[in-house]
């Protein structure tokens, strides 16, 4: 498989400032901090951390929503910040986004036919009959009916509404779609239509995704690679099952562990952490996570630990490895 | 045998609106123990949370009214108290937390001032000996600085500190039955386990009896002793969780956990259940899962609901295949 996106070094910082008139820089919040991760054609990759670690950050610098503050990101060979003209529509149109909530994300005054075929409009010119033809295709590609190009969102129920997001996204026939916790809005029971439908376009299609959830069950099953990211940095990133079953960093050690059991014999190790996570603005020096961590050294609050490989493609953060990459 | 401590029995509370009867809550019936606790599991309007309103008496009225069935309290019939009683026995008795800490807190009231409230209000103290119990119960919920909390504004803490000053607020005036609505829902996993521990931290100390509503198994594997399931405003299984788990009878049941995915082994294919609920003022003649269930046969009788009947010791299910 080749690599269809690769991002580099990517940093992303926000500034904050005090006063209101004479405002002062204080500093930066580093929401995304050095991350470097590539996904492959047709490869799902999961991204999971808890609320404010940078994840949805990540998505919103691909999408060419925010602008990054150094790195870069390479698509398909080329540095999309370096796009211009042509190529930085095309590029614009095989990256696509479905979002968490549905209802927000679709327009309530346009019937479905206008939402989906909104991608197609801004990017080509096409006739008219074209573009009802594709809408029929893509809506019939997620599971929806004849009639649901004149109906409004609202009369929709709310899987159905992650379908027509879906089917927006499908339209211009992307090779990326980032899913930006695509079910979390979702009932239980609709989840499992959601997830199965996205796995049999990805099948079908060649798509490749860009999965964030926090739900690590969700991951596992949707996933082939996973990056877990803490405060802005990737502390750990592997092939999923890999992870999974023999996971290294102390964060997602923990993190799996506070993962909800699947059945009530299921023991775990519990491994309870001190505290809640620190803002990302001036966050705490040497590895971001030691003020937390049950198996501190004294050289964690002074030296960044680099991502580095202890397996084969599985990369881990942290300083309790780093022997263990030397014999590698 | 010990008593029941909570008795609901062929709970009815339904919404009178113009598109027709809403029937959010149909012949609801289940017990607690004293000292356990209970799950309730179902989707999104499945009429779990109105069940709970209807034990707290706080249904929306005039458009929702409980039609019929009774709530017993240690014996005492709720439905048939008077809108002052029930003043006394919400928030001593019986408290509630609810899903979302943002909008359960006022956002114009210190921390201080919405803890002592109820306090003030049930067990009559004032001043310091106030301040100081209200104090003694933040700690109870470790939060670590309870003096600097007191006197802070919801939206300076967060999202784990405000739900535990949430939970503070219901245990303030030592309940014997907590409903918890969802309360971890808002919040992330690694706090989350932190609350779920707490919870059952002060349930040890203070004997309380639990009732958690969830749409999660995860949590019911790891909270709860028994369990029902709710779909469309009837409760479908109710059973050990142990039981439910090991054996689920009721195909909806059966169905929603094999849609789950697991975090503990990889899952090649999850088995959706098709189509949605039923809309709640439109529901289908006869069982209500018949349209989405793929275990129909010919027994399944088309005009009538299925009674519940005792499968195993203490695990009812209402479906035709049993009886």
């Amino acid at each position: 498989m080749t690599t269809l996106l690769e991002v580099r070094d990517l940093k992303k910082f926000f500034p904050v400032f005090s006063g209101q008139i004479l405002s002062k820089l204080i500093g930066w919040v580093k929401a995304v901090d050095d991350v470097n991760f590539s996904i492959k054609e047709g490869e799902t990759f999961g991204l999971v951390g808890e609320s404010g670690c940078g994840k949805t950050t990540i998505s919103k610098v691909i999408l060419l929503l925010e602008k990054a503050t150094s790195g870069s990101i390479i698509f398909r060979g080329k540095n999309i910040f370096e796009l211009r003209g042509k190529s930085l529509s095309d590029y614009r149109s095989s990256v696509q986004a479905v979002f968490q909530d549905p209802t927000s994300s679709l327009n309530p005054r346009l019937r479905v036919s206008s939402i989906v075929s909104e991608p197609l409009v801004v990017n080509n010119v096409l006739p008219r009959k074209v573009v009802k033809e594709k809408v029929e295709k893509a809506l019939f590609q997620v599971g929806l009916s004849d009639e649901a190009p004149r109906l409004f969102p609202h009369e929709f129920s709310g899987g159905q509404r992650q379908r027509i997001a879906i089917a927006r996204a499908l339209i211009v026939r992307p090779s990326l779609i980032i899913l930006d916790e695509p079910v979390s809005a979702l009932d239980v029971s609709i989840q499992a239509q959601i997830m199965n439908l996205l796995k049999d376009l990805q099948a079908k299609l060649d798509i490749s995704y860009l999965f964030i959830a926090h739900n690590l069950a969700t991951v596992r099953y949707m996933s082939h690679r996973i990056g877990v990211m803490y405060l802005g940095k990737l502390v750990e990133q592997g092939p999923a099952e890999e992870v999974y079953t023999s996971r290294l960093h102390p964060y997602t050690k923990a993190l799996f562990s506070a993962a909800l059991p699947s059945h009530p014999d299921v023991v775990k190790e519990e491994i309870i952490l001190k505290g809640e996570v620190p803002t990302a603005l001036n966050p705490p020096p040497g590895c971001r996570f030691h003020p937390r961590c049950s198996l501190t050294k004294s050289i964690c609050p002074e030296v960044e630990p680099e991502l580095k490989e202890t397996a084969t493609d599985h990369y881990v953060a942290c300083h309790l490895y780093a022997k263990a990459s030397l014999i590698a | 045998m010990t008593i029941n401590f909570l008795e609901v029995k062929n709970l009815s509370t339904y919404f009178f609106t113009r598109r027709g009867v809403v029937k959010a809550v149909d012949g609801v019936s289940f017990h607690v123990k004293k000292g356990e606790t209970f799950g309730l599991v179902g989707e999104s309007g499945c009429g779990k949370t109105i069940t709970c309103l209807s034990i707290m008496r706080l249904v929306p009225e005039p458009a929702g009214r409980i039609v019929g069935g009774e709530i017993f309290l240690e014996g005492e019939d709720l439905l048939k108290k008077s809108e002052k009683e029930l003043v006394k026995i919400r928030g001593s008795k019986i408290s509630m937390i609810l899903q979302d800490p943002m909008t359960s807190l006022n956002p114009v009231f210190t921390i201080g001032d919405q803890l002592t409230e109820a306090i003030r209000i049930h067990r009559f103290l004032k001043g310091k000996s106030l301040w100081e119990s209200a104090k003694k119960i933040l700690q109870l919920v470790h939060i670590a600085s309870p003096e600097t909390c007191l006197t802070s504004w919801p939206h300076q803490l967060s999202g784990g500190m405000r739900q535990r000053v949430v939970g503070a607020i219901s245990i303030s005036c030592e309940p014997k039955l907590l409903i918890a609505d969802e309360p971890t829902t808002s919040l992330d996993a690694t706090i989350q386990v932190q609350y779920l521990r707490l919870l059952r931290e002060i349930q040890e100390k203070t004997d309380l009896t639990l009732i958690f509503i969830t749409h999660d198994f995860g949590i019911v594997a790891r909270m709860c002793r028994r369990a029902a399931v709710m779909y469309a405003g009837k409760i479908v299984e109710t059973a050990e969780v142990r039981e439910i788990f090991n054996h689920p009878a009721h195909p909806y049941t059966q169905a929603l956990m094999k849609s789950v995915p697991k975090v503990e082994e990889k899952v090649t294919r999850l088995a959706s259940i098709e189509g949605q609920p039923p809309p709640l003022h439109h529901l289908p003649p006869g069982c209500i899962f018949a349209p989405r269930c793929s275990a129909k046969k010919e027994e399944c009788r088309p005009e009538e609901y299925p009674p519940m009947v005792e499968i195993e010791k203490g695990h009812f299910v209402s479906c035709w295949r049993y009886i």
